[in-house]
């Protein structure tokens, strides 16, 4: 299985850890929602990287104290028609203020990369002939963006109201960013300050 | 009208050559049926019985006369020279071909038309009055709402991939005439007790084989919030919502099974945490969008009555037109004039790309250029001079389109039935024609008034028949096709279900038992009271008599 991170063609450091496999001291491991809940505090003892992987039907909020901890967040995707694991990252990236990696694991569409971008994945699994390629053609089907989803673009009604009304701190739909993205309008605002 | 800018027509480019993309992989075959079937649904294109059908969306059932044209020009080159209105503001087509559809939703692009989240289980078409912004008892507009609501939902990366389809509809009268309560998310304008505008949001309404009137969810919400709160909405349901059963995957399942309070208290959690962020909708936004949707400029005229009294008195089509399908204006002088597409040798709702000319140019002579679609399957002028009344009838009559029966017996709503749909159980558009051909005393259908009759050819319930007054269900039993009649269903403000009336009836049987209902509501009703009055008075007792006990030699055991 291809894994793209961040836009690029990577090696997968972690393995996916079997609820009854042996805890390796220095392997960088992504466990289940059961493992962790059952043994965080081995799992958070170590000083290699820890993962997790959340099932469909597994709320962000079961992961409770650790998430900051966690390096990467993996969210499965069963069947591309079940479409929680949207919701989910939305979740961990402005109500959890997960800052680390958010993965997109299982059955994916080329054609939903795009969405997963937007809702605040940054690493995907999925396998084709040439994955980085795949990944660069479907994250730029769209270049115009409606919906603020926190993921630093300018959303259309931002850029109307700058064209339209220049001396942006009177722009009246600019609303709170998470990311620092440059292109972001909040960074956009600093820039022009 | 709202006028595309820049950014809403890159983006429908865009997704017209990521379709034309997609088509290219199927052609070539390397998508199969099934990874394609996803991706087409997306784009409104559906497998039918017999080809490919397109559902394309007309948001809150406004067109322009060149959109207009535009369709008749796709039924010409694309279909067989029709197209069908259905109940959410859509036109279907349904002899496309799937390698021309690419460039078929280009041409609609091209005059601001797209077929995007026609289908699939994402944020559909939204839906409003079709008289918006103009009738007489109106309190605001609700299509800048809609046009908030439409940018909002357009490829909604979270959104795209939810339980079910969903299905958001708005009024800002309070005459009901959108039928809120029949939608996953209803919207209903109206002023709180200090005078502000603001909405009542419904949620969970749904027709289908689990039909549900809406529960309240919000008594009243500041328009600025429109967003994050259906925001909190669809992400509530996003994550609750079932997906282990398509039949019980729609929001209303949800919020039954939980209870409208649990459903309420997570959606304020959410909506508290969001509500004062990026979703927020400010006055001058608002603004903006709402300068799209100024009226015409209108002559300052006088409300015109002897002219039209001595030429109603001369013709008793003029006058019977008059009375059933022009409706009271909020400006003086101007009516709103609907046409319906139910005449007794028509297919209810469907339209020739001859006379989709025909009415793009009278709209031009007669109402500014802009058509709307009714949920109702007819259309409407919304400004006509009061004075050009006489001559937009004549015209209307030439060719057909002067059927003076808007809301009454004749005026019925169906689904494509057996006749197209690969889910039907029975035929439902020779039903509507059959009770169309026994009902052709229009001074009869007159003195019966406002009756809706709804008829659907399975129970996934297209032709909404669970909320006609008299509701009609296809069903097959043992292979034969049987009607099932429900009384008292109504999608207007104070909406109802429909009761079953009893067993169901042959095909041939139909007209008839509506025959004897009909009778049985003359003898009974009190002065002034609609259909629906006299069986919410009396009850369904009455009516099963009248159909299963003077008919009763017609009754199938």
């Amino acid at each position: 299985m291809a894994l793209i991170n961040n836009g690029a063609l990577v090696e997968d450091d972690f393995v996916y850890l079997d609820d009854d496999a042996n805890l390796p001291e220095d392997d960088a491991v992504i466990v289940s929602l059961e493992r962790w809940q059952a043994s965080r505090e081995n799992l958070l003892r170590r000083s290699a990287p820890i993962g997790l992987l959340l099932k469909s039907d597994q709320l962000p909020e079961c992961i409770g104290e650790g998430l900051q901890r966690l390096a990467v967040i993996a969210l499965e995707f069963p069947a591309f028609r079940d479409g929680r694991a949207y919701s989910y990252a939305r979740l961990l990236r402005d109500k959890y203020a997960y800052k680390g990696e958010l993965r997109a694991v299982g059955d994916i569409l080329l054609e939903q990369l795009h969405f997963m971008v937007r809702t605040g994945f940054d690493s995907f699994e999925f396998e084709t002939d040439d994955p980085l390629r795949d990944f660069e053609v479907a994250a730029s089907d769209f270049s115009v963006w409606y919906q603020p989803t926190g993921d630093g673009r300018d959303t259309a009604s931002e850029l109307r109201w700058r064209h339209l009304d220049p001396v942006l701190s009177t722009c009246p739909v600019a609303g709170p960013k998470r990311t620092d993205n440059a292109s972001g309008w909040r960074s956009f605002l600093a820039r022009r300050a | 009208m709202y006028r595309y800018d820049e950014f809403d027509e890159k983006l429908v480019c865009e997704r017209v050559e990521q379709f034309r993309r997609q088509v290219e992989r199927r052609m070539s075959g390397e998508l199969t049926e099934d990874q394609f079937k996803p991706l087409r649904l997306l784009n409104g294109l559906y497998m039918q019985l017999h080809a490919y059908m397109l559902r394309v969306n007309i948001p809150y059932g406004s067109l322009s006369s060149k959109q207009m044209r535009v369709f008749a020009h796709v039924a010409r080159n694309y279909d067989k020279g029709f197209g069908h209105f259905t109940t959410r503001q859509n036109i279907q087509y349904n002899w496309v071909k799937l390698e021309e559809v690419p460039d078929l939703l280009k041409e609609l692009a091209e005059v601001e038309v797209t077929a995007i989240q026609s289908s699939g289980n994402c944020v559909r078409n939204i839906t409003a009055d079709q008289y918006a912004g103009r009738a007489a008892e109106e309190l605001a507009d609700p299509r800048p709402y809609c046009e908030l609501l439409r940018q909002y939902s357009l490829l909604h990366p979270e959104f795209s991939y939810l339980p079910r389809k969903f299905k958001i509809s708005v009024t800002g009268s309070p005459t009901d005439r959108a039928a809120v309560a029949l939608h996953d998310i209803g919207l209903r304008m109206h002023l709180n007790s200090s005078g502000k505008m603001g909405f009542e949001i419904l949620v969970g309404g749904g027709q289908g084989r689990t039909p549900f009137i809406a529960h309240t969810i919000r008594e009243w919400l500041d328009p600025e919030h429109v967003l994050s709160y259906v925001e909190a909405i669809l992400r509530v349901y996003n994550i609750h919502g079932r997906r282990d059963n398509i039949y019980k995957a729609r929001i209303k399942i949800v919020v039954n099974q939980m209870g409208i309070d649990k459903y309420r208290e997570l959606v304020d959690e959410e909506w508290e945490r969001i509500k004062d962020g990026s979703l927020n909708v400010p006055q001058k936004e608002i603004d903006r969008i709402n300068d799209y949707f100024a009226p015409p400029v209108y002559e300052t005229l006088e409300d015109v009555s002897d002219d039209l009294d001595s030429l109603r008195e001369i013709s008793a089509d003029f006058d019977r037109w008059m009375n059933s399908n022009v409706v009271a204006h909020k400006s003086a002088g101007y009516s709103i004039v609907n046409i319906t597409l139910k005449a007794p040798d028509r297919v209810p709702g469907d339209i020739t790309a001859d006379d989709m000319d025909a009415l793009a140019d009278l709209s031009e002579r007669y109402s500014f250029g802009e058509i709307r679609v009714s949920h109702r399957q007819n259309l409407t002028f919304v400004d006509v001079q009061q004075r050009d009344l006489h001559s937009l009838w004549q015209d209307l009559d030439a060719i057909d389109l002067a059927t003076p029966n808007l809301g009454q017996l004749t005026d019925i709503i169906c689904c494509p039935g057996l006749d197209f749909c690969s889910l039907a159980n029975a035929r439902s558009i020779p039903v509507a024609n059959d009770i169309n051909q026994h009902f052709l005393d229009v001074d009869r259908l007159a003195l019966v008034g406002d009756l809706t009759v709804n008829i659907s050819g399975c129970m996934n319930a297209c032709g909404h028949h669970h909320v006609g007054n008299i509701g009609i269900l296809g069903v097959d039993k043992r292979g034969k096709e049987f009607f099932q009649l429900t009384l008292g269903g109504s999608s207007d403000e104070g909406a109802s279900l429909g009761d079953r009336l009893g067993r169901g009836l042959p095909q041939e049987d139909v007209p008839e038992a509506i025959e004897a209902i009909v009778d049985r509501y003359l003898e009974t009703r009190n002065d002034g009271e609609r259909f629906l009055d006299t069986y919410r008075r009396v009850g369904i007792k009455p009516f099963q008599n009248a159909v299963y006990g003077d008919v009763s030699t017609k009754v199938v055991a």
